[in-house]
């Protein structure tokens, strides 16, 4: 099993929702995140005082996927976020030791 | 021979019929005026609250918007009371030329028959509840300086001690019967404030500044964030005041007027002209154009037109509009930078600032035109327009007793409520916010 991570734009979220829904990936978790990579950010000024705000909103998706669906799902959310332009976001994998589902105990591949 | 017989018929009828038309003429003016006096007076409280509360509450952080919506709120109930009981008579009775006396304390004698001197046409109840909306404004105005770091115990003292050293003196001396600088009843130095320039805003934004001066900056002020944590607040609050301050100038009039009408344009027209001309400073000094700008030069507009409102034409109302929004706006970004202060809220930038330009520029463009009130008996020139360049001495003296009350009051209140119980919060306090520090709750609670 596979984690994955992926910081995208927040106008993409429901873009790669829609996308990983149609790809049959069913379970997620969604946050509203602030964060910054190469990405410069930008400034406000209230009444002459100036603030450099580098710290831009985004949306992260967590998932996880058996292995053998790890290629599929992150060419689908890489299509889905991308625009193009700086601040599209990153993905991160990660390797998943259990999952367990609360309501019966399932384990493994079919608890996810 | 008829029509004569038919005229004796009726004559011992006619005296007491015409009688009855005058009394049913005065009592429908007055109806007409009254009307006008107690909406004007709701306007000018809602100005307070919520106008005040949510334009100087949306410029806080988060975690001090209740405290700083209170300032306004308490004063709403604190001022109130005093006024009940002293605060319309040390302001409005005769007097000292500095101070008015103890014939209306406790509101004796205050009822439903009309006060001559002050409104002829209106219950003088109806004349001290509308003054009463005033005295609270004014030092609600001053709590922008101190927002986010005094103590709440100090803010109930010195708000309330700064209403009897400052306010019921400033506000006898220019409005008061017999006050010194009182235009129409008996002054020394005839100074021409309508809605209190002098009185409301050069006395609220000096104590502003010396309020910052004394408390010093908040923690962490210049190098953190303090952005307005919701500038969508702010702009209903500042369109509250707007509307609200229409009570504030078209009411002056004290009577629903010819002239009453006049002060409502010369308002909405400053205020138009000073939101742009700060946004259009802005927009060549900065780059953009700001919500936060069009708002507080829409208030710097409001505050300059205050003591002119019922003196000018609509095109001057421009032009002070205009000059308004451009200076404040080089007073809070360019000369408060210079200086370092920090005036959380800007409002000595705001009402200090144009209260005096708006005073003195009341003594260039009041002309008789408008108002045609007698002064001894007959029409004077008032203004430079109407060829009496002296009035802005008269002007100038009055802006200068009020600096120099606020400065030398404020100052001495800070000092004795600091030696009483602090002025200023704690810096662990402060870092946690007024909010929870002073008052046990906050402002969101989203989870909730």
């Amino acid at each position: 099993m596979k984690k994955i991570e992926a910081v995208v734009q927040p106008f993409k979220m429901e873009e790669v929702k829609t996308a990983l829904k149609n790809i049959g990936i069913d379970g997620m978790t969604i946050s509203e995140v602030r964060g910054h990579g190469r990405q410069k950010g930008h400034k406000e000024v209230y009444r002459g005082q100036e603030y450099n705000v580098d710290l831009l909103p985004k949306v992260k998706f967590e998932l996880v996927i058996p292995d053998a669906r790890l290629d599929e799902v992150t060419e689908t959310i890489t299509n889905a976020a991308r625009s193009g332009k700086i601040g599209d976001g990153k993905i991160f994998i990660y390797d998943v030791a259990e999952a367990i589902r609360i309501r019966n105990g399932d384990r493994g591949e079919s608890a996810v | 021979m008829t029509n004569i017989i038919a005229l004796l018929q009726v004559a011992p009828d006619l005296t007491a019929r015409l009688t009855a038309l005058e009394a049913a003429t005065k009592s429908a003016q007055s109806a007409g005026d009254n009307a006008w006096m107690l909406t004007s007076s709701a306007l000018v409280l809602m100005m307070t609250g919520p106008g005040l509360a949510l334009f100087y509450g949306g410029l806080v952080r988060r975690k001090n918007v209740l405290s700083t919506m209170m300032h306004s709120f308490v004063l709403m109930c604190i001022i109130s009371v005093l006024w009940a009981l002293v605060g319309y008579s040390l302001a409005f009775s005769e007097g000292t030329p500095f101070i008015g006396g103890f014939k209306y304390a406790f509101l004796d004698g205050v009822g439903s028959a009309p006060n001559a001197d002050y409104g002829a046409t209106v219950p003088h109840a109806t004349y001290m509840i509308y003054q009463l909306m005033f005295a609270i404004i004014t030092p609600a105005l001053i709590s922008g300086a101190y927002a986010e770091r005094m103590k709440f115990s100090a803010m109930v003292l010195f708000t309330t001690l700064w209403a009897f050293i400052v306010y019921f003196p400033m506000a006898h001396m220019v409005w008061g019967k017999g006050g010194f600088l009182n235009a129409y009843l008996g002054g020394t130095v005839r100074t021409f404030d309508f809605a209190g320039g002098t009185v409301v805003h050069i006395t609220s934004g000096v104590s502003a500044l010396i309020c910052a001066l004394y408390l010093g900056k908040r923690v962490g002020y210049p190098q953190e964030s303090m952005k307005p944590h919701s500038l969508v607040l702010s702009v209903i609050g500042a369109c509250l005041l707007w509307v609200g301050w229409f009570g504030f100038n078209a009411g002056s009039a004290v009577a629903a007027s010819g002239l009453a009408t006049s002060a409502f344009v010369a308002t909405h027209m400053a205020t138009a002209a000073a939101a742009l001309s700060w946004m259009v400073a802005e927009w060549l000094g900065m780059g953009k154009p700001s919500m936060l700008g069009g708002i507080s030069g829409a208030v710097a507009g409001l505050v300059a037109i205050t003591p002119a409102s019922g003196f000018v034409k609509p095109m001057p109302a421009l032009v002070i509009g205009a000059i308004a929004g451009v200076v404040c706006f080089l007073m809070v970004t360019a000369v408060k930078k210079v200086f370092g202060y920090d005036d959380t809220l800007d409002a000595f930038g705001v009402h200090g600032v144009g209260g005096t330009v708006g005073a003195l520029l009341t003594g260039v463009f009041a002309t008789n035109l408008v108002n045609d009130t007698q002064i001894d008996g007959k029409v004077i020139p008032l203004g430079l327009v109407d060829g009496n360049p002296g009035q802005i001495l008269n002007q100038a003296i009055a802006v200068l007793i009020a600096i120099g009350l606020a400065v030398v009051g404020t100052f001495v209140i800070l000092k004795i409520c600091d030696a009483l119980i602090g002025v200023r919060v704690d810096p662990v306090a402060e870092e946690e916010g007024l909010d929870l520090s002073q008052h046990g709750e906050e402002g969101y609670f989203l989870e909730a």
